[in-house]
């Protein structure tokens, strides 16, 4: 037994942790949020050549072939500087068509990606605001061959930045919703996809609303099987919460350490803040909180990687912990720091909304608790 | 980052598992089951771990020559975790198994070392821990009990108390002040005390649970000789310390999957239960409830093995051993607390009441449960521990 990093994963966090230091700084993440696009292609082009954007494909599709330990890591420090773009968005395309992609849809589409020559979404929620397969009503009809899409899909990320989509659709009215559901590579370019990117409360995830306007499609748009979507998608979306579980470890791990080095300076009746039981028990509470979260993300990154049967239930215990714990250390972190914490100037105010909206992405705490709840048989 | 146990691992956990099935005795049960030693099931426990000991599943990580079996945290867990799953009895000599005798191990003298571990295993010798005082409790270092020296003896006199097992036990480590105008860390001393010694009384309190655990402790002239100083004099406030560490470690082991089955004989109770005319189990909030005691309950067994690898990679425990006890206290005080919700008015109901669920055990373990975030340091001096030392923030 060894539940802990080895050599080469301790080598990646601190390469990133240097890289993202010098490339994504707090004045960098500010420019982004303040634009529409959230990224700048000579920022996608060093991740590319760092070879993070392959990192879980397999080397024959341009990836890096390394797992979700390894990936963990990574995006603990993308958390950790609240690295703002379509990191996250893309890795949810690319882990759909390594799922259930041909080999030249996976040849075409994760070599690109890789390389940073190619964007990838997933456009699964709608209106809604469901998380399961029951939230899938957008329709995908059979046509001349190929398939016709309509329908609205909200709440997609960086749609406005992708070169394709991959859109959850139905293909079937069937009893259990799980049966009847497909998922399309829609070109960013398809007649009829109207994408219109929506004002958010973090604005370093940009997030929009897609149109399925009667889009039509090629026969040789569908990945996988007809009606046979949902069982791969649960497994990429068990894979996003322990990626996006992962993030959010590093971003409370960092408003944690800004908050002790804020409480070791800060002056208050003759002392310094941390020396008050009152903050120091506060902080306490906090490392526990990012602790467990790790330990329970950690653990479902290898259960993933490994197939284990309750990877589904270690992806929904992570996310339930880590979205209550990042949300509780951020708002502990601006409480601990005052009035300065509450200020726009002051970087706490992107971990605090960066903490909120992934807790509601891929289902929130009560979410997952109930889907643990159904895992364990109760 | 890997969970797989080697071959020889797994083949003893295996043997444990066999053995344990074996070996327990079909009476513990009458005992109710419970993980803390009651008074009533003293003898039994002391049978029981003697039973444990000539098998060789306890005291795996102590050295050979002095009784243990010299193997891995990983074997020790895996035995904590096999005697967990089956609910076998717990150890009643704890506090010498985990704390006593790795401490005189880690600051014994040769002499020292080949007298006492032994016996703690085999508990022909039970010990006890002479810490806490009326006035020194979380401020331990502030301790009044003294000793002077008198030729080659030293002279005790004071008072501890909530001195768990006191008044079965044989040995007591015993933390005494021996330079009263030293600063209050550098003037104690760690002694290695027989309870037989003239001069000790040992007074039962009964505690909120009825039983009586713990006990006043009075020193009245005892003469203790100086071979029975552990690690130097005046240097005892360092070897105690090394102690409430092995204690948090020991203890840690098994806790999370005593947790484990506690919970899920909680889950089994809710399952009988109704609430608006249907089981605890299908309401939405406890669903909740029962839930995030699920999660919380496994993220300290992930937690721990996290520490578990600094050790067996030869570091030191790092944050994550500090979160373990913490939230396994404020995890099983919920899960106590939550036992009782459930049963509605029969929480009412006294341990061994007819109409009593589960014969009343869940009275038992949730007033028992007040106990954790006290002893063995309270929670907040665990927070304090947690700021000072592993976030770095200045004493207040």
């Amino acid at each position: 037994m060894d539940f802990g990093f080895n050599a080469d994963q301790e080598m990646l966090r601190a390469t990133a942790r240097k890289f993202l230091e010098n490339e994504c700084s707090s004045e960098f993440v500010r420019a982004r949020m303040a634009e529409d696009r959230g990224f700048t292609p000579e920022f996608w082009t060093k991740l590319a050549e760092q070879g993070w954007l392959g990192l879980v494909y397999p080397e024959q599709y341009g990836g890096a072939g390394l797992g979700f330990v390894d990936l963990t890591v990574l995006m603990e420090e993308m958390g950790r500087a609240v690295m703002p773009g379509p990191f996250f968005s893309t890795l949810l395309g690319g882990l759909v068509i390594l799922e259930v992609g041909s080999d030249d849809q996976k040849k075409e589409w994760l070599t690109k990606i890789a390389e940073g020559q190619a964007r990838v979404t997933l456009a699964l929620t709608e209106p809604n605001a469901r998380w399961d397969a029951a939230g899938v009503t957008a329709t995908a009809k059979a046509s001349g061959g190929g398939f016709t899409l309509s329908g609205t899909k909200l709440f997609v990320p960086d749609a406005h930045v992708a070169d394709a989509l991959v859109v959850v659709a139905r293909t079937r009215e069937t009893k259990n919703p799980e049966d009847g559901v497909s998922l399309f590579l829609v070109p960013a370019n398809a007649r009829g996809l109207a994408v219109k990117l929506l004002p958010t409360m973090d604005q370093t995830r940009k997030l929009c609303e897609v149109k399925l306007g009667d889009v039509a499609l090629p026969s040789t748009a569908l990945l996988g099987t007809v009606d046979g979507g949902w069982a791969p998608l649960a497994r990429v979306i068990n894979r996003a919460c322990v990626a996006l579980s992962a993030e959010m470890c590093g971003g409370a791990q960092k408003v944690l350490d800004m908050t002790t080095e804020y409480a070791k300076i800060r002056i208050a009746f003759g002392k310094p803040i941390g020396a008050y039981q009152g903050v120091k028990h506060k902080a306490a509470d906090m490392l526990v909180d990012v602790e467990n979260a790790k330990s329970l993300t950690y653990y479902a990154a290898w259960a993933v990687d490994e197939n284990v049967a309750e990877a589904a239930l270690a992806a929904s215990m992570a996310k339930a912990y880590t979205s209550d714990a990042y949300r509780k250390v951020a708002g502990a972190g601006i409480q601990l720091h005052g009035g300065i914490g509450f200020t726009w100037e002051h970087d706490l105010h992107l971990y605090f909304k960066r903490a909120k909206s992934s807790e509601a992405t891929f289902g929130d705490a009560t979410y997952h608790r109930e889907r643990v709840a159904q895992l364990i048989n109760l | 980052m890997d969970f797989t146990l080697t071959d020889e691992q797994e083949a003893l956990r295996r043997r444990v598992r066999s053995w344990l099935s074996a070996n327990i005795p079909e009476d513990w049960k009458k005992f109710g089951l419970s993980e803390v030693p009651r008074p009533e099931a003293y003898e039994f426990l002391r049978k029981w771990q003697k039973t444990l000991h000539d098998a060789g599943f306890i005291g795996l990580t102590w050295p050979k020559e002095y009784g243990g079996q010299g193997l891995s945290f990983v074997e020790e867990m895996v035995v904590h975790e096999e005697m967990a799953l089956q609910k076998a009895p717990p150890v009643l000599n704890i506090l010498g198994v985990g704390m006593a005798g790795p401490t005189i191990i880690a600051y014994g003298t040769e002499e020292q070392k080949k007298r006492y571990p032994a016996k703690i295993l085999s508990c022909e010798e039970i010990w006890c821990q002479g810490y806490s005082e009326p006035n020194s409790g979380s401020d331990l270092a502030s301790l009044q009990t003294r000793a002077v020296k008198d030729g080659d003896h030293w002279v005790i006199n004071g008072q501890k108390v909530w001195t768990s097992l006191a008044h079965i036990a044989d040995w007591m480590m015993l933390l005494a002040r021996t330079d009263p105008d030293a600063p209050k860390h550098k003037g104690i001393t760690y002694f290695l005390l027989d309870m037989k010694t003239p001069g000790v009384t040992v007074k039962p309190l009964k505690q909120i649970t009825g039983d009586a655990e713990f006990n006043e402790v009075f020193f009245d002239n005892v003469r203790v000789h100086e071979r029975q100083i552990l690690g130097g004099v005046n240097n005892g406030w360092a070897v105690g310390l090394t102690t409430l560490m092995y204690e948090r470690l020991a203890l840690g082991f098994g806790l999370q999957v005593r947790l484990r089955i506690t919970l899920e004989a909680m889950i089994d109770m809710a399952r009988r239960m109704d609430k608006h005319g249907r089981a605890v189990t299908k309401d939405p909030v406890m669903r909740q409830k029962l839930a995030a005691l699920w999660i919380d309950t496994e993220a300290l067994k992930y937690t721990g093995a996290r520490a578990v690898t600094k050790l067996l990679r030869g570091e030191l425990p790092g944050p994550e051993a500090s979160a373990g006890k913490m939230s396994w206290v404020e995890t099983h005080q919920r899960l106590q607390e939550l036992a009782m919700e459930l049963q509605g008015p029969y929480a009412m109901l006294a341990r061994g009441a007819e109409h009593a669920l589960d014969s009343g055990v869940w009275q038992y373990s949730f007033l028992r449960s007040r106990a954790n975030s006290i002893e063995g340091g309270t929670t907040e001096i665990q927070k304090n521990i947690i700021g000072e030392r592993v976030l770095g923030l200045p004493k207040g």
